[in-house]
């Protein structure tokens, strides 16, 4: 039989072994040769701290009361694990990506950062927690005390307390060691992780030893288990509907809620390969652990049937004097004990130093926090103070609670109480609505109901629950019964307690979510939790400017130490293209910088402190509009811009086109000058030579002097025309002609323009072709303006007309508005290329003997018209030239 | 919207990924149904053994999924999350 003395020896030699494994791998770590430090199977291995030792002692206890019922608290994780690229793989991604330190930083960090939520979670976590913690020293203690009391189950209980409480201290002197050695919490605790992973082989080795013990030893196999099961207490499985599916749940959830599972699963998280592994692995490792908790049980039963069952693992191979097998199962129940009371405290004491302890100190020193006092002292401080604290709360509640209750029934009402984090959990990363407001309600409507139904109903009579209160409600109010909630009677008061409180946490959370507005914070971070695959690197992130980079670094480097503070600094400046430690503090390394503090101190805390160099603590809702304002600004600028531009090419274009149309006009003015000269100086030259020959005298005859004075006055009235001519242009085309506007009968000034024309047949000249009746038309114009146009056209028409026996057609069209006009010859017509031309100046087409003008007759007569309101064109196709006049009847007076 | 045939094959791998909790839960959940009929008693050794097959046929398809499945399971391979 062992003593107690060798007991404790041994115990103290895997304590020291446990150390030295630690201090080795944190050794290994330091070298930065991580190897299998850093294994699939590592990691699979530390999620073992799920096998407590309330599930290694507890199991075959529970299977002993309700059969094969102890399998739920296995399949629920199996389901979690086996759906990994459902949930676990985000989990993890967003851990990851946002340096998550714990389950509290998670739900704070996702609803915009909350330091409320996070408190809220943490105390939640530390509740539920406590008398977890408290469980493992009283199965440690049992333990003991089974070997102590040579088989005698319970020693008195000072002995148990006083165990306990060295187990305690032990536990808080190693987690203290190795779980506060680095103060950012996504520097992974090596030697801590590999300690547990030892433990678990450990304990899985202990748990298959005494199962095949049990099995091949005790009993004949396999075959002879499944007869003495068929034969024991247990044979027959009623699964209770509620209690089988309630508690795969329960324990599903609790598996993803429960803050040291948080740790393992998603902070330690090296690589998310590993997950995948563990999808499998873990499965494999619980299925294992569970297999002969059943024959275990049966061989108990028969041979111990009044011993705790509890305690079987231990007290069947102590049973057959194997002590070394009872020695073994000892060094398991202690592993999975304090594997899983280090990693709990080291979770907590995460929690409470970011959300509880340094919220106050920045509250306390608001105005220098982040610049004075070493920041990584105290956080380290309080971390240790928490540890202690937590585990002297799981002492005092051992102590106080006297050891007594069954080990499953605190176990569940523990996970009972932390997955109330769930709907913010799954609402948080599937829902991108969920708000803050709404994670409260739920949180604190959940944990309510939670301690109404469950928690304070477990202590039994009490002065807080009276037995009066539990039969009746209180006040005698009979549907507020904690057993019984709303009338809902008969159900199993776990089942029950987890059905309400889920369902009014969803409820609350869900209601408050859909009614809130989030803050614009809440929303980015939200978008990020939810869409982690999208923006894995991290959205573009929003921080007030104006930091000094200085102020920075000062505060970075009493949060993560001047070496990696200086370290990220300079790594940013490079990036940002800079020499030295100075980045400019764009919004890009502001975030950067919250997140690396993020992992030291937590999301709130790192945005607050950094808040507080930055000036503004937090988004506003203004800040994100001004920003948004200037966007509309700047676009609207664009488009401005993009106006200016277009303008700017329509003005060069006319620009352009007028620079051409005044070339145009140049060459046309020195034409023009030159047609002028021209024309002055072919007269000029005959009335200078005939004038000469009349004053030199000589012998001439009468007739010949007065044929040269005629010439010489021929060619003056010539000039004068053309003087006249060009008078009447200019001031047509400067617009200064007068015009005397009257109501006109156009037969008369046809009439007018045909006689002065000159062109009469009777006088050897052109046939001219008139319909009377149709020209009688009024219209109000200046009839002496229109004569002059008609007879140009009239005399052009004698002038140039070729045929044999020359015809003019004056054709008259009325419509209502308007007069069409038609001279129509039988002549050549002018060419097509020539049409264009003989509007303009002095353009003649044939010689000038035979014209007799200057060429300036069709000019004015499109100036006449136009100044009349109505227009003249060449018609071509009319068998000869024709000109068409259209005159508005109502004539220019208004306008004019 | 059509993928070549080994990015076809992933997504289905994906799938099976998420199918398989549901399927593990769906059979978990079986043993209530036999005890809902009348007189029939179930057997724990009987019932273990289901429960522990089923069990171990989970473990072993998220064994070969897991083996399978593209590793870092970015947007890449998953298409967008919702």
């Amino acid at each position: 039989m062992i003593g107690y003395n060798i007991l404790v020896a041994v115990c103290l030699a895997y304590v020291a072994l446990l150390f030295a494994v630690a201090f080795a791998a944190e050794r290994r770590a330091k070298r930065g040769a991580l190897g299998w430090l850093r294994s699939p199977l590592v990691y699979t291995l530390s999620l073992s701290i799920y096998c407590t030792a309330w599930t290694f002692y507890g199991a075959v206890g529970y299977a002993v009361n309700s059969g094969l019922e102890f399998v739920t608290i296995y399949l629920g994780p199996t389901l979690v694990m086996v759906g990994w690229w459902w949930l676990l793989r985000k989990l993890v991604r967003i851990g990851r990506s946002q340096r998550i330190t714990s389950i509290a930083d998670l739900i704070s960090s996702r609803y915009g950062k909350s330091n409320l939520l996070g408190v809220l979670v943490t105390l939640l976590a530390v509740i539920g927690s406590t008398p977890y913690i408290a469980l493992q020293l009283q199965s440690v203690t049992l333990s003991f005390s089974v070997f102590a009391g040579e088989g005698r189950l319970l020693a008195d209980f000072d002995t148990l307390d006083s165990t306990a409480l060295a187990v305690a201290a032990g536990l808080t002197l190693f987690t203290i060691l190795f779980g506060t050695r680095t103060l950012d919490a996504n520097e992974k605790h090596h030697g801590v992780v590999t300690a547990i992973a030892l433990e678990a082989v450990v304990k899985l080795f202990a748990l298959l030893a005494v199962g095949v013990f049990v099995v091949w030893g005790v009993a004949g196999g396999p075959v002879d288990i499944a007869q003495r099961i068929a034969a024991s207490e247990i044979a027959e499985w009623r699964p209770a509907p509620g209690r089988w599916a309630g508690l795969i749940f329960l324990s599903a959830a609790a598996f993803l809620c429960l803050p040291r599972m948080f740790q393992v699963m998603v902070v330690e998280n090296s690589d998310e390969r590993h997950v995948a592994v563990a999808s499998w692995a873990f499965p494999l490792y619980v299925f294992l652990m569970s297999l002969f908790v059943i024959p275990i049980a049966v061989v108990g039963l028969e041979l111990l049937p009044g011993g705790n069952p509890d305690l079987y693992v231990l007290t069947v191979p102590l049973s057959q004097d194997r002590d070394g097998l009872a020695m073994l199962s000892f060094l398991g129940g202690f592993s999975s004990a304090t594997s899983m009371v280090i990693v709990a405290a080291i979770a907590l004491s995460t929690m409470v130093s970011n959300h509880i302890v340094m919220p106050i100190w920045l509250h306390l020193r608001r105005d220098s926090a982040s610049m004075s006092g070493d920041v990584r002292d105290l956080v380290i401080t309080a971390r240790r103070m928490s540890i202690a604290g937590v585990l002297l709360l799981g002492y005092l509640y051992f102590h106080f609670s006297g050891g007594s209750t069954a080990l499953a029934a605190i176990g569940l009402i523990s996970f009972a109480g932390v997955v109330q984090v769930l709907p913010s959990l799954l609402g948080g990363l599937f829902w991108r609505g969920a708000s803050r407001g709404g994670a409260a309600a739920g949180l604190v409507i959940g944990f309510g109901v939670w301690a109404y139904t469950l928690f304070l109903p477990s202590f039994g009579e009490t002065f807080v629950m009276t037995g009066l209160m539990l039969d009746a409600g209180p006040f005698g109010i009979d549907w507020l019964r904690p057993h019984a909630l709303f009338g809902l009677e008969g159900m199993d008061p776990v089942v029950h307690s987890v059905f309400w409180s889920m369902l009014l946490n969803s409820g609350a959370f869900i209601l408050v979510s859909l009614l809130a507005f989030p803050g614009p914070l809440e929303r980015l971070q939200g978008a990020q939790f939810v869409n982690v695959y999208e923006h894995s690197s991290s959205a573009r992130g929003w921080a007030p400017g104006g930091a000094e980079a200085e102020d920075l670094l000062i505060m970075a480097q009493r949060i993560i130490g001047a070496d990696e503070a200086q370290a990220l600094f300079q790594r940013e400046a490079e990036r940002q293209g800079s020499a030295g430690f100075l980045p400019d503090t764009t919004p890009d390394f502001i975030e950067t910088l919250e997140r690396e503090l993020a992992g030291s101190v937590g999301a709130a805390t790192a945005h607050a402190m950094v808040g507080q160099i930055t000036g503004g603590a937090s988004v506003s809702v203004q800040d994100l509009m001004a920003v948004a304002d200037e966007t509309a600004q700047i676009m609207e600028h664009t488009s401005q811009l993009e106006a200016q531009r277009e303008e700017l090419f329509r003005t060069a274009r006319q620009l352009r086109e007028a620079n051409e149309k005044l070339t145009a006009v140049s060459i046309q003015k020195d034409a023009f000058l030159g047609q002028i000269s021209h024309e002055l100086r072919t007269p000029m030259t005959s009335i200078r030579a005939f004038s000469e020959i009349l004053m030199a005298g000589g012998p001439m005859s009468d007739a010949d002097r007065r044929r040269f004075t005629r010439i010489i006055h021929d060619e003056a009235i010539r000039l004068t025309r053309l003087l006249d001519d060009l008078l009447d242009l200019s001031v047509l085309e400067a617009g200064q002609v007068s015009l005397n506007w009257q109501e006109i009968d156009l037969h008369s000034v046809i009439d007018r323009a045909v006689a002065a024309a000159g062109v009469r047949e009777a006088r050897g000249g052109m046939r001219i072709l008139r319909a009377p009746d149709r020209e009688r038309e009024s219209l109000v114009t200046d009839a002496d303006r229109l004569a002059q146009v008609f007879i140009n056209l009239i005399a052009n028409a004698g002038k140039y007309c070729d045929a044999e026996q020359p015809e003019l057609r004056i054709e008259v069209a009325a419509r209502d508005d308007a007069l069409r006009i038609d001279f129509v010859d039988n002549g050549a017509g002018i060419a097509k290329a020539d049409q264009s031309m003989i509007f303009e100046k002095f353009s003649r087409l044939t010689d000038n003997s035979r014209a007799g003008g200057a060429g300036l007759g069709l000019a004015i007569c499109r100036e006449i018209i136009d100044r009349l309101g109505g227009s003249i064109a060449y018609v071509p196709g009319q068998g000869g030239a024709a000109f068409r006049v259209m005159l508005p009847r109502a004539g220019m007076q208004d306008a004019a | 919207m059509f993928l070549e045939r080994r990015g076809y094959r992933r997504r289905r791998l994906t799938d099976a990924a998420r199918v398989l909790p549901v399927i593990g839960a769906l059979l978990l959940l079986m043993p209530l149904l036999w005890s809902l009929a009348p007189g029939r008693v179930i057997g724990t050794a009987g019932g273990g053994i289901y429960v522990f097959g089923v069990w171990a046929v989970l473990v072993i398809a998220a064994f070969v999924l897991s083996r399978r499945l593209p590793l870092s399971g970015g947007r890449g391979e998953d298409g967008p999350e919702r």
